[in-house]
């Protein structure tokens, strides 16, 4: 393989009692693509995704991010070693503003200083919410609570930024910048974007991984998994 | 004094702790596990079923029995109805929310008690035991002939004492009917496993709410009632009752009815054996770590199965 | 500066007051800085202790032990208090935060419980219920006298001054943006790169430091130290100063507990019966008004109000 894995899984699991919601996933996902995960609902992708940042814990197998093996490390370590993980069911802090919330993001990884509001304002900006800056997030309309936690994921610039169906609520005009702003952010940041809008996937990803009950089903470029004929049957209920 | 009946004693005496605990921590548990919500003035319940009592049984007069008997069906009523009252105007106001409900209940506990206080007085009064023959406590011993049975010298018991703990037994077994054998059980327990989906099912939920907060208040005051004869009511009575019922909810597992009852049963005759041979305070200090404990590491209780 | 302005103020009050209301005033001023502990907690880092008396009387108890037992000076003394909570407060703080919500709650009540009776287990050397009498010729630092009500309302007042700077100091903080996070939604934090377990940990400590500094204060200014104020009401106190005076603001647990210092001794000259008062304002807070006084304050008016 040319290029360094960021992240890779190996013979990763997750059960919830006896429902085995991720079975022996190996993944590899090589520095600076963009990567779909896609699946029926219920395939397994959030579950998948949360352990990789550590949101919950495995039940068995490894991951590997950036060389180090991080199965065992907290999630507030893997963040700090450059992920960022966007909620799917929207997460913000809802009492606070808007600028706050992106503050507490960009903070995180910054020391304090002036640096900070112009990094939350660049953030916010991108996401197109600068004029609400001092709405109180829990009052947003849920496409820019939506766009909010996309900007909070911008705001920690990380190596690695994954997204859980960041277009869910979106307009159609939203949909298309959001396309245009990951284009730009995959510059220097690599993706990985569950989503369900097929559209989306078409247009960004470098490479599509498809799960299914709990598993990796196929794996290829877009044009390949559009062909195969395991990915239609699993979409079509086979 | 021999080991073999003091020992004897101990135990009738953590019997009738321990009928009296089963029935106030069944309460609270009732109320954790069908509302998952702690309600702090479960023990001024149990203390307003005394001071019920007291006021039934001296407003009846005539023979003790008879004031008794209605004290055990008037008293739970009343303290139940005011739970009921208690829930439909303060915590359905509150959704349940878990916290908020603590800190309502607090006020509760204080009302309740300061209100109390400033009615009935701060001094105790005892009612009546319907009856109370002294019950000698037979013991045995060898010698020469064998085995002998003989009355040491002070050690007695009271038939009281063995009805409440006969008492006691009914109550459970009607608290287990009810919730095994009847269609308002199955209420509860769809109600227990999932709020939202029971509503669904046009299951009345908070109605059901305000029945079981009053239920499992009635249930302390049945307690109560049978051990003011005993013990004396008191306007700050409700304290003990109300910590020991927590540590018994806790450590049977919270929310589970069973283990509930065994662990009830466990405390109260280990406090009864305990506070016969260790100072109480000591055993209290135990009791207290160990609940602070079995949270921490063991959240499901010592009788619980780790949840999956 | 509205906090400079109430320091100032407290200052000049100390001139105008009558005798009566400057004394309660000291103690007000004490009582707040324990509810000022307690909001660390509650109000900013969104744990609910129902056993801050614990660190209120490890405090005292720390300062009056040492003073009673090993004639050590108040000055110092005190500061064994403070240290006193401090260990005390590491130690709950890192069993309890294993537990979240109503365990948690439950698990410092039987802490705080279990201090309260180790109080009255020791009898013989904490003298149990009646408690002990600080002697008013040791109640001296540097010679001044701290049973004099002047000294002792200035004493009150630095104290005070000092945890409401250092409240003020910590919620600008990084620190304390982190613990309203935490208390706004705690998984968003940590997956922000939050260590929040630490951050909790800090929060209880500060705020029972703070408790135990308010306790080892009681002690010395006002002489006594008692097994009442381990017991279950004094804790639940501070959560309703805060709960009153608004939880989550800097100058809430001052507000608070001066309100509900003067409903009380009002309410006293009605009826005995002095938790009644704090019984119904507890039910009616949960009721109607959730962020308290200067909670509502905030939400109405002043809405940069820290
Ligand atoms: N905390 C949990 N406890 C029990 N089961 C869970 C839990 N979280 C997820 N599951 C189950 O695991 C399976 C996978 O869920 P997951 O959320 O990962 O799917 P998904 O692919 O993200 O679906 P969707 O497209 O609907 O978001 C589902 O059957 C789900 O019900
Ligand atoms: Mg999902």
């Amino acid at each position: 393989m040319a290029a360094m894995m960021l992240l890779s899984t190996r013979k990763l699991s997750r059960h919830f009692g006896g429902l085995r919601a991720v079975e022996n996933v190996d993944f590899d996902l090589p520095e600076g693509q963009i990567r779909a995960l896609i699946g029926p609902n219920g395939a397994g992708k959030t579950t998948f995704v949360s352990m990789l940042c550590g949101r919950i814990p495995v039940s068995s197998g490894d991951i590997t991010f950036a060389g180090e093996n991080v199965t065992r490390l907290p999630a507030h370590k893997r963040i700090q070693r450059g992920m960022a993980y966007t909620f799917q069911i929207t997460s913000v802090f809802s009492d606070l503003t808007v600028q706050e919330n992106v503050a507490l993001a960009v903070q995180s990884r910054l020391e304090r200083g002036a640096v900070l509001a112009g990094e939350v304002a660049k953030a916010l900006a991108k996401v197109g919410l600068q004029d609400r800056a001092d709405q109180i997030a829990g009052d947003l309309a849920y496409g820019h609570q939506r766009l909010l936690e996309i900007a909070m994921g911008l705001g920690q610039s990380p190596r690695l930024l994954i997204l859980d169906e960041p277009t869910q609520g979106l307009s159609d005009g939203e949909v298309n910048d959001f396309i245009a702003l990951i284009k730009d952010v995959a510059k220097d940041t690599t993706i990985l974007l569950i989503e369900h809008n097929i559209d989306v996937v078409m247009a960004l990803a470098d490479k599509i991984t498809v799960m299914n009950f709990g598993e990796v089903i196929a794996e290829g470029t877009p044009q390949e998994i559009h062909e195969n004929a395991t990915v239609q049957t699993a979409y079509l209920g086979g | 004094m021999e080991f073999g009946p003091h020992l004897i004693l101990a135990v009738l005496e953590g019997l009738v702790q321990a009928s009296v605990l089963t029935l106030t921590a069944l309460g609270l548990s009732l109320v954790f596990g069908v509302m998952r919500v702690v309600n702090v003035a479960h023990g001024e319940f149990f203390m307003l079923g005394a001071v019920f009592a007291y006021w039934v049984a001296s407003w009846m007069g005539g023979p003790a029995a008879i004031g008794f008997v209605a004290a055990l069906i008037i008293a739970p009523v009343l303290a139940g109805l005011l739970a009921v009252a208690c829930d439909w105007l303060i915590l359905r106001r509150l959704d349940y929310d878990p916290e908020r409900t603590i800190v309502a209940t607090i006020g509760m506990l204080y009302v309740i008690q300061q209100v109390t206080l400033m009615t009935y007085g701060p001094d105790a009064h005892p009612v009546t035991p319907p009856f109370n023959h002294r019950l000698a406590i037979p013991w045995f011993e060898f010698t020469e002939n064998g085995f002998e049975f003989y009355y040491p010298w002070g050690l007695s018991t009271t038939s009281y004492k063995l009805f409440v703990i006969f008492a006691a037994m009914v109550a459970r077994m009607g608290i287990w009917l009810l919730m095994a054998k009847s269609k308002l059980g199955l209420i509860l327990r769809a109600t227990q496993l999932d709020g939202e989906t029971a509503q669904a099912f046009g299951i009345p939920v908070e109605r059901v709410y305000a029945f079981v907060f009053g239920l499992g208040a009635a249930l302390a005051a049945v307690g109560a009632v049978l051990i003011v004869p005993i013990q004396q009511a008191h306007y700050l009575m409700g304290h003990d009752p109300l910590l020991l019922s927590f540590i018994v909810v806790i450590i049977g597992g919270l929310g589970s009815l069973r283990g509930t009852v065994v662990a009830a049963i466990l405390i109260g005759m280990s406090n009864g054996v305990i506070s016969v041979f260790f100072t109480p305070t000591l055993a209290k200090i135990l009791a207290t770590l160990l609940v602070a404990f079995v949270l921490v590491y063991r959240p499901q209780g010592l009788f619980g199965a780790k949840p999956a | 500066m509205l906090h400079l302005g109430l320091i100032a103020a407290l200052v000049l009050l100390q001139f105008i007051l009558p005798a009566y209301h400057h004394g309660n005033l000291a103690r007000i001023m004490v009582l707040s800085v324990f509810a000022m502990g307690y909001n660390i907690m509650f109000g900013y880092a969104g744990l609910l202790s129902l056993g801050h008396a614990m660190f209120f009387t490890a405090g005292m108890y720390g300062m009056g032990l040492s003073v009673r037992l090993w004639d050590i000076p108040v000055g110092p003394a005190f500061v064994i208090g403070i240290f006193a909570a401090a260990a005390l407060s590491l130690v709950v703080g890192l069993l309890a935060l294993r537990t979240i919500g109503v365990a948690f709650m439950i698990v410092t009540l039987m802490f705080s419980q279990a201090v309260f009776l180790t109080i009255l287990y020791f009898n013989p050397i904490t003298r149990g219920d009646e408690g002990f009498v600080i002697a008013q010729q040791v109640r001296q630092i540097a010679g001044l006298d701290l049973s004099n009500p002047t000294t002792r309302y200035f004493a009150a007042l630095i104290l005070f001054a000092i945890c409401l700077l250092a409240v003020l100091w910590l919620v600008r903080s990084r620190a304390g943006r982190v613990l309203i996070a935490i208390r706004e939604n705690e998984e968003r934090a940590r997956l922000l790169g939050y260590d929040t377990w630490a951050h909790k940990l800090a929060a209880v400590v500060m705020s029972g430091t703070m408790a135990g500094a308010a306790g080892a204060a009681y002690g010395v200014l006002f002489g006594s130290v008692g097994a009442s104020f381990a017991e279950v009401p004094f804790s639940i106190l501070p959560l309703l100063y805060v709960l009153l005076g608004g939880p989550g603001t800097v100058i809430g647990p001052f507000v608070g507990t001066l309100f509900m210092f003067y409903l009380r001794d009002l309410s006293s000259s009605l009826t005995d019966a002095h938790m009644l008062v704090a019984g119904v304002v507890l039910i009616l807070l949960t009721l109607f008004a959730r962020r308290g006084i200067m909670g509502i304050v905030r939400e109405r008016w002043l809405k940069w109000l820290p």
